[in-house]
């Protein structure tokens, strides 16, 4: 099955397991999603259900967090991070601040969903990964699945949370394929989860960056350097203790991130290593980010400003020699 | 006294009327006590009083029912009183007190009230209308018979989410009423420089929506407004939009030196208030002696009292509680 399809499945298993779920978005109804996720759904679940929006992005955003107050549980689906911006104010000033602000006399079980990350030549606009400006803000949960499972099950997972859930699926995941147990449902959201097992590094990273993560260490692997790879899953709240852990056994550090590596989520993992690790290192911890520049068209010179396998691979030798 | 008899169906029963002008007088002087207190450094932040503007949200809240949803403004005071919150809680969150409407986290901005369905105290210029289209939705989605009340300055008009929510809603055909409160300035700016077309009602129309302007001073034709259209809304003919055209006798907030108007132009339109205009009409109906004023500013005097001491009775919230209710669990970010 794909991630596409696992998508899917998590969708039309709430969809029928709560009359109070429904999808509202950009072309999710008649057109099937920008990502065909929730292609067939209209004839199957009605037009009340599988609500078409206008381009307002702001609106329907806001439109998901009254919704929720009102008792509903809304699944928004914002067709790529980037139209995202237009909703800020709604997410920022109402969705994470509701709750807190009211006393908690309200709260806001929203899932809102969106493409993120580069590496289909979309150009700038349709290519960046912001999520990490999102972890940024306290009130919401932030979730990047890099499986199958994960994709069915975070979103099944964020419609049990009576608190706004941002899930960011990158979209080159959608054609990926793996395996889903027939019974798999929700998954635990709070915790990261070590992918692969080493003892000579800690490669941390989330969302698409997991499967180049897990190439690199293979390769590494092959010269002998056994790699930790954590796929970090949920970039708020972050679980700082798997982090931890694996730094106090290999005491080295990659983190790769798809977004720049100015003020990136990098920075602040690197920082919470610093602040919590930093007797444990055997050397500085090293970022593998996004080159500084809005992401290209062209295939070369995008795959140049992209974490890649390669860069994965000389950052680690570059801290441990086999 | 006797009750008019209802020989114009404009002249409210006695016993209604004097309800309307007490609580006008209610919301005008809890915000004057509020100045007070600010100037005693008892409250803090941003201020935004209503005073001017009490027959908007009194009128049309007498179009609301109970199961009915409320989204406000910053300017949120007058909604909160006229939709029945008690005012020792609305006091004690301007305070900042834990027994403050809000458990003091909000403050003047931020009056919630979930047992009244009043969701805000919003204090984003326009972010209120889609969370009340979202409210509309769910009151639809799951057939209740509710409508959601949403009140907004003409400052929001300016911004596209009143664009983006007024097409939704009619698109939806969502049971929610926009109620436009013009006070004729976005803080510092007039309407005219920054409207190309400033006449609000009008605006409806772009979206199919029913649009109609009413005198914002005039308690009671703000109430049969309100009615007409809720009315409306409720039968489940769509959204409504109602401006209702006012003044703010006061400054934006505690902190505006007030530079882009006149005394005399705020003079003029004191002349014309909502609670002075209201108990001249009155007196004319001879349903108002000075007597019924003494006992409502008595009663209202009390109450202020009461709300102050309720407030000043008040526990600050425990350290401790810093971060609760940014997750329902208490979830920890920093683990």
């Amino acid at each position: 099955m794909t991630y596409r399809e696992a998508v899917r499945e998590g969708l039309r298993e709430a969809l029928r397991s709560d009359p109070r779920v429904f999808l509202m978005g950009e072309d999710v109804g008649k057109y099937g999603g920008p990502y065909a996720c929730s292609k067939g759904f209209l004839d199957e679940f009605g037009p009340d259900r599988i609500r078409d929006t206008p381009l307002s992005e702001n609106t329907f955003v806001g439109a998901g967090i009254g919704a929720a107050l009102g008792g509903l549980r809304p699944i928004v689906e914002v067709m790529t991070v980037n139209f995202s911006l237009l909703a800020l104010d709604q997410i920022v000033n109402n969705a994470a601040t509701i709750r807190h602000m009211s006393g908690g006399q309200f709260g806001i079980p929203l899932v809102v969903r969106m493409a993120t990350g580069a590496g289909r030549q979309v150009a700038a606009q349709h290519s960046h990964s912001l999520e990490g400006w999102f972890a940024h803000i306290p009130g919401i949960t932030v979730l990047t699945p890099a499986t199958i499972p994960d994709a069915k099950g975070m979103l099944l997972a964020a419609l049990q949370q009576p608190d706004p859930v941002f899930i960011f699926e990158h979209a080159y995941l959608y054609p990926t394929e793996g395996e889903l147990d027939e019974q798999a449902g929700a998954v635990d959201i709070r915790h990261a989860i070590v992918r692969r097992a080493g003892t000579d590094m800690s490669i941390i990273t989330f969302g698409g960056s997991v499967w180049k993560a897990l190439a690199a260490a293979d390769q590494l692997a092959t010269d002998g350097i056994e790699a930790d790879v954590i796929d970090l899953r949920v970039l708020r709240p972050l679980d700082m203790a798997t982090i931890l852990a694996s730094v106090s056994k290999t005491h080295r550090a990659v983190i790769v991130d798809e977004g720049w590596r100015t003020g990136s989520f990098a920075a602040e993992i690197s920082a919470r290593i610093v602040e919590g690790g930093f007797y444990e290192l055997d050397g500085p911890v090293q970022r593998v980010c996004s080159a500084e520049v809005p992401i290209p068209y062209p295939k070369h010179l995008e795959d140049a400003a992209l974490p890649n396998v390669d860069r994965i691979v000389q950052a680690v030798r570059s801290l441990v020699s086999p | 006294m006797k009750e008019q008899p209802a020989t114009d169906s404009r002249i409210p029963p006695r016993s209604r009327a004097l309800d309307l002008l007490r609580q006008m007088i209610r919301i005008r002087r809890f915000e004057e006590k509020a100045a007070e207190l600010y100037s005693a450094g008892k409250i803090r932040g941003f201020l935004h009083l209503y005073i001017g503007e009490e027959a908007i949200a009194v009128g049309a809240m007498q179009a609301l029912r109970p199961e009915d949803a409320i989204v406000a403004t910053y300017r949120e005071h007058g909604h909160a009183l006229a939709r029945g919150t008690p005012m020792g809680p609305l006091m004690a969150e301007l305070y900042g007190k834990a027994n403050g409407c809000s458990r003091g986290r909000g403050g003047s901005m931020h009056f919630f009230d979930a047992s009244r369905r009043f969701y805000g105290g919003l204090a984003i210029v326009g972010g209120g209308l889609a969370i009340a289209v979202g409210l509309a939705l769910a009151d639809q989605l799951r057939k209740r018979p509710s409508v959601t009340a949403c009140f907004f300055g003409e400052g929001a008009v300016a911004e596209g989410a009143f664009h983006e929510s007024m097409n939704l809603a009619a698109l939806w055909k969502l049971p929610v009423l926009f109620i436009c409160e013009n006070n004729l300035y976005a803080m510092g700016t007039a309407l005219v420089r920054s409207e190309s077309m400033t006449d609000i009602a009008a605006k409806a129309a772009a979206y199919g929506i029913p649009g109609e302007a009413v005198d914002g001073m005039d308690v009671l034709a703000v109430e049969a407004a309100a009615k007409r259209a809720t009315e409306r809304v409720r039968a489940g003919g769509g959204p409504s939009l109602l401006e209702c055209k006012t003044y703010r006798f006061r400054a934006h907030s505690m902190y505006d030196p007030e530079l882009y108007r006149s005394k005399t132009e705020v003079e003029e339109w004191k002349t014309h208030g909502p609670i002075v205009s209201f108990e001249g009409r009155m007196r004319e109906w001879k349903c108002l002696t000075s007597e019924d004023l003494s006992a409502i500013e008595a009663a209202v005097r009390a109450e202020i009292d009461e709300a102050v001491a309720f407030a000043e009775r008040g526990e600050w919230e425990p350290l401790e509680e810093l971060t609760k209710d940014v997750y329902t669990a208490n979830v920890n970010s920093e683990t």
